[in-house]
């Protein structure tokens, strides 16, 4: 097998270190390592973070290849750093058999760019009805652990307790996206001030905050692990944080979109704003990176949703909700995180991998930079500036909230258990 | 060319939110309007100002009486009219607006009238380089309807200041009081910002229900209380209230809310002499405005209609008429005419 040597690179942000990698491990971590037969990574002044691990995203096959493929979804994941995702179940047919996610499963193994983890429906056809075969998911080749109807909210509370309960058995996971139903009719963005203005359609913060409230309670009621998709409002941190000083196991993920971007900008009427749930304030974007600054909140998690030129080129009500964000994350988490001083590189690895990957109980991933670990890694420039360009991107998608602006930030090379899938900022 | 003075006006060239109207541009198109008004008392009532231009009706919702105003508006200018109804073809996929947009910019149009059920469409098509024409809201989902805004206050000047009179005027201290579902009605938001910017004190009365969250902001008042505000309203706007609203909780039945919010013969007077009451039309009678208030004298929603094509040909001309006056005539001759 071949041996890589990156070189003079800072791990998690601290002290300059060589690091050799042999066939898919890691096999020496220390100061002037002999490259040897190695190739050689020339890594100075970058950071050496464990591969990035998404826990929400689209990848839309089977049935929107017209949007993103496994195969296009996983080489944008490669471009931003990651080497694992989970693809969310509201695909057409939609992923609530075991024979859909094993499909899934399999063309993330023939991709060969970033693992694929599928991500189970909750309930039959995303209806909130009745369950899906929770059980056949996890036991077959795929072995889902993560459950969400996402698009759609287990509204119906019984059913959600029941998913609560029941995927205890195999340590799975519900992910709830927390949307009120009947308080988001004709939901067009954030209810506030803006909305008022707009004449849009408010998509009120209680309506989120109501199911994490109960979902959090019923959690805690059966004993079982419940995780939150897409915090988007101050109010919602707040209840994440008392459920977690009562020691419950809740867990929640925020966007890099919501880190970033306030609701100001749907003045324009571009839809490239529009995505569900909506953006929120500036009062809320603080408090959300704060909780993931404290640890309130978990980990970010992109909810890439890639969507089709036509469903954003129209008026604001028909386009398509959603945002493409593999290829920005980590940019986007330096800008707002990083260079804001409100966490460190370390703390980068733990909420874009380490947290992720437990809370997906994903095996390889999310591990420690030391010899004998999978050599699942990701070197960043943090000096970098560059503006978002979506003709380059990689993904089949191009609706990115960002065209035009200055991000710091690249990902160089990224490693999935010792192969470069991305060398000098470009796919290998 | 109406050149919208405002400090960063959003949609130069265009008329898309009252929000984009300066006191001075405001002003002037209500004095436009005042010649207009004075044409539409001539034998004939045409003018050639526009010969040769296209004026696109583009209508994605039925209202045939906004789209016959801005149709009578823009033939007494001597436009060409085409009137495209886009209702019942594929409108929910958003490629039929940019498909219809440009389909309409290789057809040559040098203004696009649009009414559509989304809000921000207008915005949307004067925004996205898909037309290079002037682009008039007329009136778009629950967000504005500038030209009604225009015509309220057109009317209100006439009323309450003057036709002579309120030449270069506007409703400085002017008491205006809008009634009914503010949440969903592009005619409140229009209003409230033009009449704002015209110098006048508005006040919105609604069960709070069909107030929208974030109204505080709004450069105006609030009341749940209609007989406390009415005693200090110089123009009462009555807006129309949806049936099918009551089905969606905003309050218990029509009967409550006819009591509470409705406008009979008895709280008109309390309303101060001289006072009017507005109604954009169409009106629910024995909903929000009993049939005696309608029928009154102080009410204006039949001479709104009226004022409605003058305005439009105001926001026509101004848009698309170049430089030259659009009216030539002598004082005098406008000296018979009276407004009623």
């Amino acid at each position: 097998m071949s041996k890589t040597l990156i070189r003079g690179a800072k791990v998690l942000g601290g002290e300059a270190s060589d690091v050799l990698i042999d066939g898919t491990v890691i096999e020496r971590v220390g100061i002037g390592i002999e490259a040897g037969d190695a190739t050689v990574v020339e890594a100075e002044g970058q950071i050496l973070l464990p591969g990035l691990v998404d826990l929400h995203t689209h990848l839309r096959e089977p049935g929107r290849e017209d949007s993103e493929t496994v195969l296009t979804g996983t080489r944008a994941a490669a471009v931003g750093g990651f080497t694992a995702v989970h693809a969310m179940a509201n695909t057409f047919p939609v992923a609530d058999t075991a024979g859909v996610v094993e499909q899934v499963w399999r063309l993330g193994r023939e991709s060969g760019y970033c693992d694929v983890q599928p991500v189970g429906a909750v309930t039959v056809g995303l209806e909130g009805k009745q369950l899906a075969e929770l059980g056949a998911m996890h036991d077959s080749a795929a072995g889902v652990r993560v459950f969400s109807d996402d698009g759609k909210c287990v509204d119906d509370a019984v059913i959600m307790r029941r998913a609560l309960e029941y995927v205890k058995a195999f340590d799975g996971v519900i992910a709830q996206h927390a949307q009120e139903p009947r308080l988001t009719e004709g939901a067009q963005m954030n209810e506030g001030i803006v909305s008022a203005e707009l004449g849009l359609g408010g998509w009120p913060a209680v309506a989120e905050e109501s199911i994490i409230a109960r979902d959090v309670l019923l959690a805690a009621h059966v004993g079982s692990r419940v995780h939150i998709c897409h915090l988007s409002t101050a109010g919602s941190v707040e209840i994440i944080r008392w459920a977690k000083s009562k020691g419950w196991n809740v867990t929640a993920e925020v966007t890099p979109h919501h880190l970033l971007l306030t609701d100001e900008l749907v003045r324009s009427y571009n839809p490239i704003y529009k995505v569900n749930p909506p953006l929120r304030t500036e009062a809320d974007v603080l408090a959300l990176r704060e909780a993931l600054a404290d640890g309130t909140i978990d980990c970010v998690a992109t909810d890439h949703a890639p969507h089709p030129h036509e469903d954003k080129d129209c008026e604001w009500a028909a386009a398509a909700m959603g945002m493409v964000g593999l290829e920005t994350a980590l940019s986007v988490v330096q800008q707002t995180m990083v260079d804001t001083g409100l966490i460190d590189w370390a703390g980068v690895a733990d909420r874009m991998s380490v947290r992720p990957a437990q809370i997906g109980r994903l095996a390889g991933h999310g591990r420690p930079v030391s010899a004998g670990e999978p050599a699942n890694l990701t070197l960043v420039d943090p000096a970098y500036r560059g503006v978002v360009d979506p003709a380059g991107f990689a993904s089949r998608s191009r609706n990115t909230p960002y065209q035009g602006r200055e991000l710091p930030g690249r990902v160089t090379h990224t490693f999935l258990r010792g192969r470069a899938t991305v060398v000098d900022g470009n796919l290998a | 060319m109406l050149r919208l003075t405002g400090a960063s006006p959003r949609t130069p060239g265009h008329l898309i939110s009252a929000a984009d109207l300066t006191r001075d541009d405001a002003v002037l198109i209500l004095d436009t309007a005042e010649e207009m008004a004075r044409v539409a008392d001539r034998p004939i009532k045409k003018l050639p100002t526009l010969r040769g231009r296209t004026v696109v009706n583009l209508f994605f919702e039925d209202s045939t009486r906004t789209r016959i105003s801005f149709e009578a508006a823009a033939k007494r200018l001597s436009a060409d009219v085409i009137n495209f109804s886009a209702k019942g073809s594929s409108v929910s996929k958003g490629e039929s607006l940019k498909d219809t947009a440009l389909t309409l910019e290789a057809m040559g149009a040098d203004a696009v009238v649009i009414r559509h059920g989304s809000s921000g469409a207008p915005y949307r098509l004067a925004n996205s380089g898909w037309i290079d024409g002037a682009v008039i809201n007329a009136g778009d989902g629950t967000h504005e309807h500038p030209t009604q805004a225009l015509l309220d206050a057109f009317t209100m000047r006439r009323r309450l200041v003057g036709a002579d009179a309120g030449i270069g005027r506007d409703l400085e201290g002017r008491r205006i009081t809008i009634v009914g579902d503010i949440l969903h009605s592009r005619v409140a938001r229009s209003n409230v910002l033009l009449l704002h910017t015209l110098g006048a004190e508005v006040t919105l009365v609604a069960p709070p229900t069909l107030l929208p969250i974030g109204v505080e902001k709004w450069p105006c008042e609030v009341s749940y209380d209609l007989d406390q505000v009415l005693p200090k309203s110089d123009a009462v706007m009555m807006l129309r209230v949806q049936r099918e609203r009551m089905n969606a909780a905003f309050f218990p039945t029509e009967r409550e809310y006819s009591r509470r919010y409705g406008l009979d013969g008895e709280r008109m007077a309390r309303m101060p002499d001289n006072s009017i009451v507005m109604h954009p039309g169409p009106m629910n009678r024995g909903m929000e405005i009993t049939a005696e208030v309608a029928d009154s004298d102080r009410c204006t929603a039949v001479e709104q209609v009226a004022n409605g094509v003058s305005t439009r040909m105001a926001v026509l001309y101004l848009l698309l008429g170049g430089n030259e006056p659009a009216v030539t005539h002598s004082r005098a001759s406008s000296a018979t005419e009276e407004s009623k």
